[in-house]
């Protein structure tokens, strides 16, 4: 019997072939860490180690320098085709909302003008269930509107491994190879395979990022795992939700739930 | 705290969903599992509380799964969710299913990928009709571990006789669905008894605790014990290779195998298995994604399924399933719809809708259409050929899902309940060293010589419409006509030529291929061959239509038509009788179906005229089409007048 990893790898690899063979043109949310990075690990593992879709960037000029460190490593590594889009700058956003949420605009904002620009049909993006309740309720293959919007309320039908692959014209559809996993599993995953991580989620003088975000909205957690078998301990021991470093979050009870609706992955 | 060299446990997901009617308690059930169990985060318990307040009512779990604001201002669940817990011997993850009529679509996206299923039923409502459709489809979707709770106990003063009750009504619904329950056990999930285990007052109840029932759930394992199939997912071209891929859903692929590619039936072995990135196996097995290359350069697409040589799938243009449909517009007999079947697609109309299903009284009904939400047993015409398996031998390659414009709107698992596999059939001449001799004498000089050409007049109807008598006078009269005519009948073909077939689907097929075939031979020699066969299956008459158009002569399809009932009031040779008494298996019209022709070149009713006027009809047309007529007997037929 296939371990509790190739099984969830398996899945993933079915995923993406069944995007690439039924939707063009498509594109892949790469934030750099450590989900999407798993993903796109996958990815070469899915096309034989070739990447038939660019990488995009959604890029508010606020990671973390370290971040930005990886992602051009990697690119150069990996030879991607990395695609930075810029994301329009925060006067441009909606004053009342609270930072985390305007932070999240920009990206939505972003992700919106890419969509139009590049008329992409199908983008990947590396969320996971366990990560947020919202999320929890994600479809693989989840269809918005030409602005982005998520009806959440009126999912499509997903089941026996079946999913909508077909929409009306201005229709894109986010796809997720990784609601199925969860922080533990990706750790474990990136641990057996080797996967490249950016380092600030090893703990340097008792802390580390356990969620990396943009650097005025996001805390390193209180942590001596150094190492990624040391993080894994501490998740198999921890209580303490993923994003309770992500303000955006927290904000206010449907916070999250309005960041969603109007587009943010 | 715990070593980092600590090997990482087994952690094989168990998938449980929670089922049930609205307001029974599922996602209030599933909140306090995850708090008794120590599985919410940290702070999410003050956050509940915290919201819940802020709506006026006391701790409300089922806010840990109902995380749409909508879902917590209206306090029921929309969508599925998944969350996962861990128990002390494996992780497990959790699936909310709403029990909300409007959101059985939901429902379906989330039961159908679980292991097993726990069943929710309020102690002081009872069963109510999305107790038992939810229980329905979990038998449908093939979730076969149930436990039951009876919840909200508390509500009904701990009380064993409700809970025995309502036990035996469970169990009564259970087995009439050919289910059987783990565990039926009393519960109070808003205060956590019987969940852990049982307060003093559900102290007369000496089973196990829910915690542990969901322990001795098992997943389901992959099937590699069943008959190989790899469903085409795509080919890639990578360098000078082409690499077939997809997901072995059952059996062990390995290097050398040789595969057949079905429906087309092109095969060849496999040469390499590929893997990115790592030494390349030898096999895969079922569950695994894989890519390999073939030792020949067939063609192979997205959409065909690979099997062995031997143990391949049936292939056949018309099936049954049993359905389940949230489509927005009723599903009608005669509409098109796509299907998906694992990854191949396909254009199929409904051929009829056998029976509607009622889910809270099991009886059926028949009907033109299935409304949505409702569960019903249809056939489905493909426009080609498709490679499946009934569900009971291979679920992955034996259920599809029903595409109406962009939308799923259904799906349902396949059985082949008295049609054949057509494989054997479609199968091409078995030696190779076959080479057509041409005849000297045309077709034209035959006819001259007879007066007429050869024809195959091709009676089908149920047993006792009254082909064979239709047949002999038709016979007797074209022959005093001066027509060369021969009758080949059931009874009498199936003492010699076919004494070795019986009567199922396959051999019922097969029965129809050689008189197809023998009926064009006798038209090709100038004979009006009139065979007088049940033929059921639309797809053996297309077939018998094709051989006489492989020879040139015309091919005359005459519906036989009597209702059942007629047939079976008339019964002449007792068939009906012994096929009701159960002593006949697959006897056609009473447990093997028929299918009527849509568009016959004739059809006799025996039911409104006689005999002898259902005869001359018969004369009448077949001397009409093949132009020698009573009055022209002494004249060249027409067709050489043109």
């Amino acid at each position: 019997m296939p371990s509790d990893l190739e099984e969830l790898e398996a899945r993933t690899l079915f995923i993406l072939r069944e995007a690439f063979a039924g939707i063009r043109p498509l594109a892949m949310l790469w934030s750099i860490g450590k989900d999407s990075t798993a993903l796109l690990w996958m990815v070469r593992k899915a096309f034989y180690g070739r990447i038939p879709f660019p990488m995009v960037q959604l890029d508010t000029g606020m990671e973390l320098p370290e971040v930005y460190a990886f992602r051009d490593w990697m690119a150069r590594d990996w030879n991607l085709d990395l695609r930075i889009e810029m994301c329009p700058p925060e006067e441009e956003m909606d004053p009342t909302l609270p930072p985390g949420g305007r932070a999240a605009a920009r990206k939505t904002a972003g992700l919106q003008a890419l969509l139009l620009r590049e008329r992409y049909k199908g983008i990947f993006v590396g969320i996971r269930r366990d990560e947020q309740s919202m999320r929890a309720k994600e479809r693989v293959f989840s269809p918005r509107s030409e602005d982005g919007a998520w009806n959440f309320k009126d999912q499509p039908a997903e089941f026996w491994d079946q999913y909508k692959t077909e929409f009306p014209e201005g229709t894109h559809v986010r796809i997720h190879p990784l609601l199925h996993w969860t922080e533990l599993d990706i750790w474990r995953y990136t641990r057996q395979e080797g996967i490249p991580i950016v380092p600030l989620y090893l703990s340097r003088g008792g802390m580390r990022y356990r969620s990396l975000g943009e650097k005025n909205i996001t805390v390193p957690i209180p942590s001596t795992a150094a190492t990624i078998d040391e993080i894994i301990v501490e998740l198999e021991n921890t209580r303490t939700p993923e994003r309770a470093g992500r303000t955006m979050d927290h904000e206010s009870e449907d916070a999250f739930e309005r960041l969603r609706r109007s587009g943010y992955m | 705290m715990v070593s980092p060299d600590m090997p990482v446990p087994a952690r094989h997901q168990l998938r449980i969903v929670v089922a049930g009617h609205v307001d029974h308690g599922k996602s209030t059930l599933i909140g306090r599992l995850l708090h008794d169990t120590g599985s919410l985060p940290e702070g999410k318990a003050e956050e509940l509380r915290a919201i819940s307040e802020k709506r006026g009512m006391p701790l409300e779990w089922s806010f840990v799964l109902d995380s749409f604001q909508a879902e917590r201002d209206q306090a029921v669940t929309i969508d599925t969710t998944q969350i996962w817990f861990r128990t002390r011997t494996r992780d497990v993850v959790i699936i909310d299913a709403p029990g909300h009529r409007e959101f059985l679509k939901n429902m379906i996206s989330g039961a159908a990928a679980a292991d097993a299923a726990v069943l929710v039923v309020d102690a002081v409502e009872g069963l109510r009709d999305q107790t038992r459709r939810h229980a329905y489809l979990l038998r449908l979707l093939g979730v076969r571990q149930v436990a039951v709770v009876i919840n909200k106990m508390d509500a009904v003063g701990y009380s064993a006789a409700r809970f025995g009750d309502l036990s035996r009504a469970v169990e009564q619904y259970l087995a009439g669905i050919g289910v059987t329950a783990l565990a039926i056990l009393p519960i109070s999930a808003r205060h956590g008894e019987g969940i852990m285990s049982f307060p003093a007052g559900l102290g007369w109840y000496d089973g196990p605790a829910l915690l542990e029932v969901l322990e001795r759930f098992h997943p389901a394992r992959p099937a590699v014990d069943r008959p190989l199939r790899f469903p085409v997912q795509d080919v890639y071209r990578i360098d000078e290779r082409r690499i077939v891929v997809g997901r072995v859903e059952s059996g062990i692929l390995r290097v050398g195998d040789r595969l057949v590619f079905s429906p087309a039936g092109r095969s060849a072995r496999v040469a390499a298995i590929e893997v990115y990135g790592a030494p390349p196996p030898l096999e895969v097995r079922a569950g695994q994604v894989a890519g390999f290359t073939l030792d020949e350069p067939i063609f192979v697409e997205r959409g065909d399924l690979a099997s062995h040589e031997d143990g391949p799938p049936q292939l056949t243009d018309v099936v049954r399933v049993n359905l389940f449909w949230f489509g927005s517009r009723p599903l009608e007999t005669g509409a098109r719809y796509t299907v998906k079947l694992a990854t191949h697609r396909a254009a199929v109309t409904v051929q009829s809708v056998e029976r509607v299903i009622d889910t809270d009284t099991l009886e059926s009904r028949q009907g033109g259409s299935v409304a949505r939400n409702e569960v019903a047993e249809v056939v489905l015409r493909a426009d080609t050929l498709l490679a499946l398996d009934p569900h009971t031998d291979n679920p992955a390659t034996g259920r599809v899902v029903l595409v109406d414009g962009y939308d799923i709107v259904g799906g349902g698992i396949l059985s082949m309940g008295g049609y054949p596999d057509q494989r054997r059939l479609m199968a091409a001449p078995r030696s190779a060293n076959l080479h057509q001799v041409d005849h000297l004498l045309s077709a034209e000089t035959r006819a001259r010589r007879q007066g007429h050409r050869g024809a195959v007049v091709w009676l089908t109807g149920l047993s006792g419409a009254g082909k064979s008598t239709i047949a002999m006078r038709l016979e007797q009269r074209l022959f005093a006509l001066g027509y060369h005519a021969y009758v080949l009948d059931g009874d009498n073909v199936r003492r010699g030529l076919n004494s070795d077939l019986g009567f199922s689907p396959a051999d019922r097929a097969e029965n129809i291929r050689r008189v197809g075939a023998v009926a064009a031979l006798f038209a090709d020699a100038g004979t009006v061959a009139i065979t007088a066969f049940i033929s059921p299956y639309r797809a053996d008459r297309v077939r018998a239509r094709a051989a006489a158009a492989a020879v040139g002569c015309p091919f005359l399809e005459v519906h036989v038509k009597a209702s059942l009932n007629a047939c079976e009031r008339r019964d002449p040779k007792g068939l009906y009788a012994k096929a009701r008494a159960g002593t006949l298996p697959e006897f056609t019209g009473i447990s093997s179906p028929y299918e009527a022709p849509e568009a016959p070149d004739l059809t006799l009713d025996t039911e409104g005229e006689d005999a002898a006027a259902c005869v001359e009809r018969a004369v009448a047309f077949v001397t009409a089409r093949l132009g020698m007529s009573e009055s022209e007997t002494d004249s060249s037929p027409p067709f050489l007048r043109s």
